[in-house]
Order: C-alpha cells, then structure tokens, then sequence
C-alpha cells in the first residue's frame, strides 16, 4: 500500500471527480470532497517524510519499465510542491461551502467539487510526473477544468474572462506541446530523464533551440510572466473568491515548478543562461513586470483585480531567482514558491470572507469594515505585511533570500530596484488598512458582521503560516534549499534537511 | 534568575502586558492599567538586575534560534544596549502613569489598543536594545515601526491618517530601500553579522573585499536607512508624528523609536565597522584626504543647526519639540560619526540624558494641553500662574537640553564637544556652541513668558493637570538634574564599549 502512494495522489481525486458527477447530491459530495482532500494532503505529507527518509521514489505506472512505460517521480522539489499544493487545495476546499453557496447556484456544486478535483489532479500530476507527455496532459487536466471554475464566478463577466484565458492558455499548452513534439523527434522519448541523457543541448541544432523556446514561451503564458499576464487579472477578479483562492495560490506555482523542471531537469542551466540568453531576458521581462503590475495594483479600486496584478509582480520576484541559476538564487525563487502561495492564498480567502458579508470588494464598500469584520481585516493586515516583506513574516524571508543571492553575483542594480519595488506592494496593501480602519463606514460595511468561523479558521490557519514560516524555516527555506542543491547536482536528492 | 534567563524574562514582560492588556479590554479599565504598571515595575526590576551583571562585566547571552541558516536570532548584552534598556524601562513606568492621567483626563478612544501597541512597541525597543546580531536588530526596528503605527494614527482623523502615511511611508521606505541593504551588503562582504567588539568590516577591508570608498557609501546607507535617526533629508516623519496622543510623543518619538535610530548607528559604528577602523580608512587624495565619516559628521553638524532654526519658527509646543528632537538626534549620530572613544561615549550619553530631557519637555506639552487646552506657545502667556509645578518642570528639562548645569545633558555635550576638537573640526564645535544658542531661544522663553508676562485675558487661577499627569513630569524633571550628577557613572559604565575588547 505505502509503495503505491505515488499514483494514489493521482488516482484517487482523478476517479473522485466522475463519481461526484454521478451522485449528484451537493451534500454527499461536499463531504467526500473535503475528505478526498484531505486524504491526498495525507499522502503528501507520508510522500514527502519518505522522500525526507530514503531518497527520491520512482514510481513505474504498470509496472512499465522506465523508458517505455509512465514514471512517477517524487524528490525533494516535487514532493516539497506537492506538498503545499495539495495543502491549500484542502485548506480551500475546507472555507470553500459558505462562500460558493452565495456565489455559485446550488444546482452547479457538485460540478463545482468535480472540477476543483480534476484541477488538483492536474496540478499534482505536472509536479509528481516524470514523462514530459504526461506534464502536458496534466496541464490540460488543470486547464481545462480552471476555465469551467472561473466561468462559474456571479457575474456575466465570468464566462468572458475564462474565454479569454481558455483562449490564450490553448496556445500556450499548444506551444508546450509543439515543443514536446520536436524534443521526441530529435530523442525518440518522452522520458525526462532519458531526454536529458539523449539531448545534447550543446551541440547548436536549431530543433532542440526551437522546441526550447515553444516549450519556454508555452510555459510563460502558464505562468503569467509579464507581457504574457493579460489572461490573469480578469480571471481572477471574475472567478468565484474560493476558485481565486486556490488557482493563485496553485497553478502559477506549479507552473513555475514545470519551468524550473525544463530548465535544470531536461536541458541544462548552462544551455539556456549561458549559451541562450534566457536569464538576462527573463530577469529584464521580471523587473519591468514587477515595476509595471505592481504600479497597475496602486491605481486599482477592485481589491480582487488589485491582488491579481500583485500576483503578476510576484511571478517576476521567483523568476528573478530562477534566472540566478545558482544555489542561492534558485534556494529563493523555490522559497518564494511556498511563501507566495501561503501570501496570496491567504489573502484571497481574506477577500473572500469580505465578499461574503460586504457583497463586493471594491474599495469605496470595504471602508470602515475594520469595525464589523475585525478579525477578517487583521487576517489582511497580517497577510498584507508579508506580501510588503516585513520581518517575521514568510515575505521577508524570501526577499532576504533574493537579496543575499543578488548581491552575492553582485547584481547590484537588481538588488537595488527589487527593493525599490517591494515599496509599490507597501502603497496597495496600505491603501486597504487606510480604508478599513480609518475610513467612515461605508452602508453595505456597517451592516456586515464576522465572516463565519468555517471561513475565517482556514483563513487564519493559512495567514498564521505565513508567521510561522517567517520565523522557522526548516521546512520552507530548508526543504528548498536542499531541493536547489539537488537540481543544480550538489547532492543527491534525499537526506533530511 | 540567571544573567541569562533575565535577557528573555525582560523581553517576555512586555508580552505579557500585551496579552493582559487584551485579556481585560475596556471591561476593567482600572484592572488593565494596573497590570500595565505592575508589569512595568517588573520589568524595571528585572532590567536592573541584569544592569549589575553588565555594568560590572557581564556579557550574558540567549539565543532564540536560527531564523534562516547562518541568520539567527540572538540577544547578547553589552553596556550601551543595558543602558538604552534601562532607559527605555524605567521611563515606561512614568509613562504609563501619566497615559492614564492623559488618556482618562482626554476621555480618548481605542485606549486597550493604544495600551497594548505601546507594550508591543517596548518589546521592540529592548529587542533591539539587546540584539546580539544585525538581523536581529533590524526585525526589532521594523516591529517597532509597525507596532507605533497603531499609536501614531490614534485618532483615525484625516490629520492622522495623513501623518501615519508619513510615518509608515518614510520609515519602512528608508529601511527596506537602505538599511536592508547595507545589511545584506555586510552579510556578503563579512560573512557574519554579529556585533563584535572591534567590528567586523576590518578584516574584509583588510582582505580588499570592500574598499575605503564603498566603507563610506556603506555607512551612508546605515546612516540614511536607519531613518529612525531622523537625518536630514529623512526627518519628516518625525514631526508628522505629532499628530499621535501626547504619551506616544513622550515615550515613543523622544525616547524608544527615536534612541532606537541612533542607538543602532552607534552600536553599527562600535560593533560592525569599529571605531578604530572609521578613523583610520581615508577616501579622496592626497591633500584632500578625509575620514570616511567626514560628510556624515558635516551632514549631522547640518542638521543640527537647521533643525534649530525651523524649530524656533514653530509656534505649536509639539511640533517645536519635534525639530528640537531632530536636532538632539543629529548630536549623537555626530558623536558616532566623529568615531574618537570621547564622541562615542558622549552619543551614548546623550541617549540617557536627552530622552530623561525631552520626555519631561513632552508630559509638560502633554499637561499644558490636558489642564489648560493650550497647543500654541504664544497663547502660554502667564500660564506659569496657574500651572507652576509643569513650567518649572519645564524650565529644569529645558536646562539639560540645552547643555546647562545643572542639567544631564552638560555632560553629553561636553564631551561631543571634546571629539569635535580631537578630530580637529573646529567648523562643527562652532555648530555646536551656535546651536545651544539655538536651544536658549527657542525653550527658554517658554518658561519665561509663563512666569513673567501677565496673562492676556482673565487672570488664572491655580489648575493643574491631573495628579497622574503632574506628578511623572515632576519625576523625570528631578530626573534630569539628577543625572548630572551621576554623569561619572554612566562614563565609567561605558568606558569598555570605546576599548574594543569585550
């Protein structure tokens, strides 16, 4: 039974997700969906303390010998991924009842469930896969499901956005697969490991640079680097609160895993930062997407649309690390991985529990909300700290993190504007605490009470971590550093941290 | 108690004020504030015991643990933190005394959050006062800046709102864009980031990591960083403050935030660079040579003298308080810029005397508003009448402001006067003879007009401001003169931080 916890995280929300169709009953699915998810945050964690124990797990599907069945790889980046992803899809799933019983028909919640399954299958699968195939077919599975979740958001818009991101994320998938499609050809696999053992990304054949730069750009797109970001903000600011919760806290995340996979796991760093010159590209698109969207979050009056863009800056602060290509750098931008996604799903929920009570987000609603939702708007001020990198809180250990790294390449301009730029995220949060707490309330906020306590423990379960791993970061930096370690081949990945 | 266990019992009281604090709430007024005060004898207790441990030798130590591999949190102990913690303790009882005086007197609002940030905002200032390493003395300065923002924007008017923009905005921008900096730039140049008798730049400076030039620039960016210190051109947060209740300008903007800024200049100029090491690096050539702190000395020495000036424009009592404090400030970031042993203890002086000073400058403005409902210092005429106790009060603080026996500051300013004259600038002992001038004319006639002048309209009658508000005033002037006389003391007891050996 242990051995097979690799394709039971797979299996189990994958064949969940037809069977709630099936039943059909929004209660009976609700609770097997929170169990469900619960039961996969399980695994992960029983995956990630063998992985922590005995070294990297691969997994054959079918007992398939490598090269020419499925394998599933789980090592410190995948499982330390997998980990948090399927943490917060439970932890999600767990606030999620109120607040879609007030923005999604109850005739639709069981698809509901489905959907957010199938996507958290999707995600799982991109990290815990080592078939480049598969990668593509998991990020379908994600896809395709996120566009069904934010077509469900209230409002007519809704439909338009995940049109709108349905639209631009099938060139990016279709760009990973053209990619995929040109490195089979030129290796004849589509093993990751076996690709990198075959492919001489040295020896300048035009193919392999081609299908780099699809699969690269293909990835972009998935990730929202700026300028490929447009997509973004609409979807989450039409998406219902609980679907913006889990995708911005997940899916770019786990995208930005499958990049770092590509660049150091299947082609080498060598290849795309010295011989391309990807990371000056990547770290100019990082900073100007940082400085942009952040200055675009100031002048938003949506407190949804206003995340959404500091999320699209954020992008840019762990590609930033990725494109240092050493220890240290990469250490930061895996780091921010988790502290990002603990930040901004916190905060999402946070915005969910005002949408619930306030009936909107925009700005000019929430003033004075400090006073009937107290403890929802301390929940803001403390994720909003740890998105500006206050010490003490998980951002100021992933901007310490990319800071050391920074200067110890002696990338002084960058280390200097990443700070000057972590000064826009002081403005947007502050403009929110002004306006809870020093503004006269507003009709729809003096009328608002507590967001429920389903809402508001995960919600605080998720913020209280951003404080914990900005004081303790065993398990945050550590765990990443290790992972860093393994992927630029220090150490063999395995070993406590 | 252990030496040891005395470093985190100190900084868990204050904790523990909070959470009673909270606990109680507005349901218990009286309850909550005597836990405040018993809290705050406590801690006093606790700080002067460990003083006897530090003052005679002592360097206690308690580790936290490790934020981040190599960036622990640790508290060591030496003698120019346990001063800035006994400082900032024993001030906090008078201080609470007089915020229940003040607030009930004001019938403010919030007063379980005002109670509460202002035990957080002590946590931070002995922190910091304690902080063994770099890292953390920065997470004690960024905690105090988030926890005084609660305080500073109290009223929740649009004055408020507007100042506590300021506040935030020039503090956090200041130490994320310069102080995080400098740190991370010490961090990659050093390899530690200990407070080390001596310093740690010296070897690096040594090995050719980092030049006498980028010594220089890496002192500007502490020294402008730590905006706390409120040098010109970062100074406005300072006077924005004001807007906050008057107990919050006493303790937090003339004692823990402010001592804060220069106290951890002082400490990075003794501990990270090394005096020894500032006097000898030179930047420029040949004829032209200077000390790499010479500008910081010209730039303190400049905003002393302008702080002066804008403060005698200043009609309003706080905010001419405010720029007297910006100029006090610039004396001792001057002291540690002069970097001779005289300078540096003189700076670490003036931290004692000047906060026993200004805070009782501060609870006078605080009872003038609360007794008399005055702001403005031309209205004061002949208040001296009918509020003698706070204008002798006054005039006592106002003598060691500005440097006068019987008044502490005598003592500081003597012997920053003394390092300006070892290093041979003559420009800035001028700077500092003028700008006592300065502070003659802008406290004095304060107290004068009071006593002196008749008042304008109907004659006063004797109305004091409440007993809790008199009575810590009264405390901290005697306070003031007290010092003076244990000016030996507090030389002797930091006489080993100018020795470079432990």
């Amino acid at each position: 039974m242990i051995e097979q916890l690799p394709i039971l995280i797979i299996v189990i929300p994958l064949l969940s997700a037809p069977l709630f169709v099936l039943i059909g009953n929004r209660k009976i699915v609700q609770l097997l969906a929170l169990a469900v998810s619960w039961v996969v945050f399980g695994i992960a964690i029983a995956l990630l303390s063998r992985v922590l124990e005995r070294g990297p797990i691969s997994y054959e599907l079918g007992n398939w010998p490598s090269p020419y069945g499925i394998v599933y790889v789980v090592d410190y980046l995948s499982s330390f991924v997998i980990l948090f992803v399927s943490a917060l899809g439970a932890i999600v799933l767990t606030y999620a009842p109120p607040s879609i019983k007030q923005e999604i028909p109850l005739s639709k919640h069981y698809l509901f469930y489905a959907m957010y399954l199938l996507c958290l299958t999707g995600l799982l699968g991109m990290c815990i896969t080592g078939d480049l195939f598969n990668v593509f077919v998991f990020l379908e599975i994600s896809s395709l499901s996120s566009y069904a979740l934010i077509s469900l958001g209230k409002t007519r818009r809704a439909p338009v956005a995940a049109l709108h991101y349905l639209i631009i994320g099938t060139v990016g998938a279709t760009f990973f697969l053209i990619g995929i499609g040109l490195l089979y050809q030129m290796t004849g696999t589509l093993n990751m490991a076996d690709i990198a053992s075959r492919v001489n990304p040295d020896s300048g054949s035009r193919t392999i640079l081609v299908a780099f730069a699809f699969m690269t750009v293909g990835l972009s797109v998935k990730m929202a680097v700026f300028p490929l970001h447009t997509w973004l903000p609409n979807a989450y600011t039409q998406a219902p609160s609980v679907v913006t919760s889990f995708i911005a806290a997940t899916a770019t995340k786990v995208s930005v895993y499958a990049f770092i996979r590509l660049v150091f796991g299947i082609f080498t760093p060598q290849f795309a930062f010295e011989k391309l010159p990807l990371d000056q590209a990547l770290m100019v698109f990082s900073l100007i997407g940082i400085f942009v969207a952040s200055t675009a979050a100031i002048y938003q009056t949506d407190v949804k649309r206003m995340l959404a863009y500091s999320s699209v800056a954020q992008i840019g602060y762990m590609l930033l690390g990725v494109s240092m290509a050493n220890v240290s750098g990469l250490t930061a931008g895996i780091t921010h991985l988790f502290n990002h996604a603990l930040i901004k799903g916190g905060l999402f929920m946070v915005v969910g529990c005002f949408a619930l009570r306030i009936g909107s987000v925009k700005l000019d609603d929430l003033r004075g909300a400090g006073k009937t939702m107290p403890l929802t708007s301390f929940a803001w001020v403390i994720g909003g700290l740890g998105l500006i990198g206050v010490p003490m809180t998980a951002g100021f250990i992933s901007k310490w993190l990319l800071l050391t790294a920074a200067l110890e390449l002696n990338w002084w301009p960058v280390a200097v504007l990443m700070l000057f730029s972590s000064l826009l995220a002081l403005i947007y949060i502050w403009r929110v605490v002004e306006v809870l707490y020093l503004a006269e309330p507003s009709a729809r906020a003096k009328s608002a009470r507590e967001a429920p306590l389903m809402m508001l423990v995960p919600t605080y379960v998720v913020i209280g971590a951003t404080i914990v791993f900005g004081c303790w970061t065993v398990y945050s930096a550590g765990l990443a550093h290790n992972a860093a370690m393994a992927l630029t081949g220090l150490v063999e990945s395995g070993g406590m941290p | 108690m252990t030496p040891e266990n005395m470093i985190w019992i100190a900084m868990a009281l204050p904790l523990l004020a909070m959470a009673l604090i909270f606990l109680i709430g507005e349901k218990a007024p009286n309850v909550r504030e005597a836990c405040t005060i018993g809290v705050s004898f406590a801690l006093f207790y606790v700080t002067c015991r460990l003083a006897q441990v530090v003052f005679s030798g002592g360097r206690p130590m308690w580790k936290l643990g490790e934020m981040l591999p190599g960036f622990e949190i640790g508290f060591a102990v030496e003698p120019l933190g346990m001063l800035f913690a006994l400082v900032a303790s024993g001030l906090w009882i008078l201080t609470t005394i007089y915020s229940i005086g003040y607030m009930r007197g004001h019938h403010e609002k919030h007063q379980t959050r005002f109670y509460a940030c202002f035990a957080i905002a002590i946590f931070a200032a002995l922190s910091a006062a304690f902080a063994a390493n770099l890292f953390t003395l920065f997470v004690a300065y960024e905690l105090m800046t988030i926890s005084t923002y609660p305080l500073v924007a109290h009223h929740g008017d649009e004055k408020a709102k507007q100042g506590g923009r300021v506040y935030l905005g020039i503090l956090l921008s200041t130490s994320v864009a310069f102080f995080m900096l400098a740190i991370a730039w010490t961090w990659v140049v050093a390899g530690t980031l200990d407070f080390t008798p001596g310093g740690i730049l010296g070897q690096p400076n040594v090995d050719g990591k980092i030049t006498d030039f980028q010594l220089s620039v890496l002192l500007g960016l502490f020294a402008f960083g730590i905006g706390k210190a409120a040098l010109m051109p970062f100074h406005r947060w300072l006077p924005a403050a004001m807007v906050a209740p008057t107990p919050v300008s006493a303790l937090l903007h003339a004692v823990a935030v402010v001592k804060v800024g220069v106290f951890s200049i002082l400490k990075i100029v003794v501990y990270v660079f090394g005096i020894d090491l500032i006097r000898d690096s030179r930047i420029g050539e040949g004829a032209g040579q200077v000390m790499i702190s010479d500008w910081l000395c010209y730039v303190a020495g400049a905003t002393i003298l302008l702080a002066s000036l804008v403060a005698m424009t200043k009609n309003n009592l706080k905010a001419r308080l405010a720029y007297s404090t910006i100029s006090q400030l610039a004396y001792i970031t001057l002291g540690a810029a002069l970097a001779t042993p005289d300078s540096i203890l003189g700076g670490g002086m003036h931290i004692a005397m000047h906060a026993v000073g200004k805070i009782t400058l501060f609870f006078c403005a605080g009872a003038i508003y609360v007794g008399a409902h005055k702001t403005e210092i031309s209205d004061m005429r002949g208040l001296g009448r009918a509020m003698p106790l706070t204008m002798g009060a006054f005039l006592l603080a106002s003598l060691s402001i500005i440097g006068l026996p019987p008044g502490g500051g005598a003592w500081s300013k003597w012997f920053l006067a003394v390092g300006t004259v070892d290093t041979g600038h003559y420009w800035l002992l001028a700077a500092l003879m003028v700008s006592s001038l300065l502070n003659i004319a802008y406290l004095v006639p304060i107290p004068i007009r009071a006593f002196m002048t008749p008042p304008g309209e109907a004659p006063m009658k004797f109305k004091e401001a409440p007993l809790m508000c008199v009575v810590p005033l009264c405390v901290t002037a005697v306070g003031s003169v007290v010092l003076f006389f244990f000016g030996n003391w507090i030389y002797e007891v930091l006489l080993p931080i100018t020795t470079g050996s432990p």
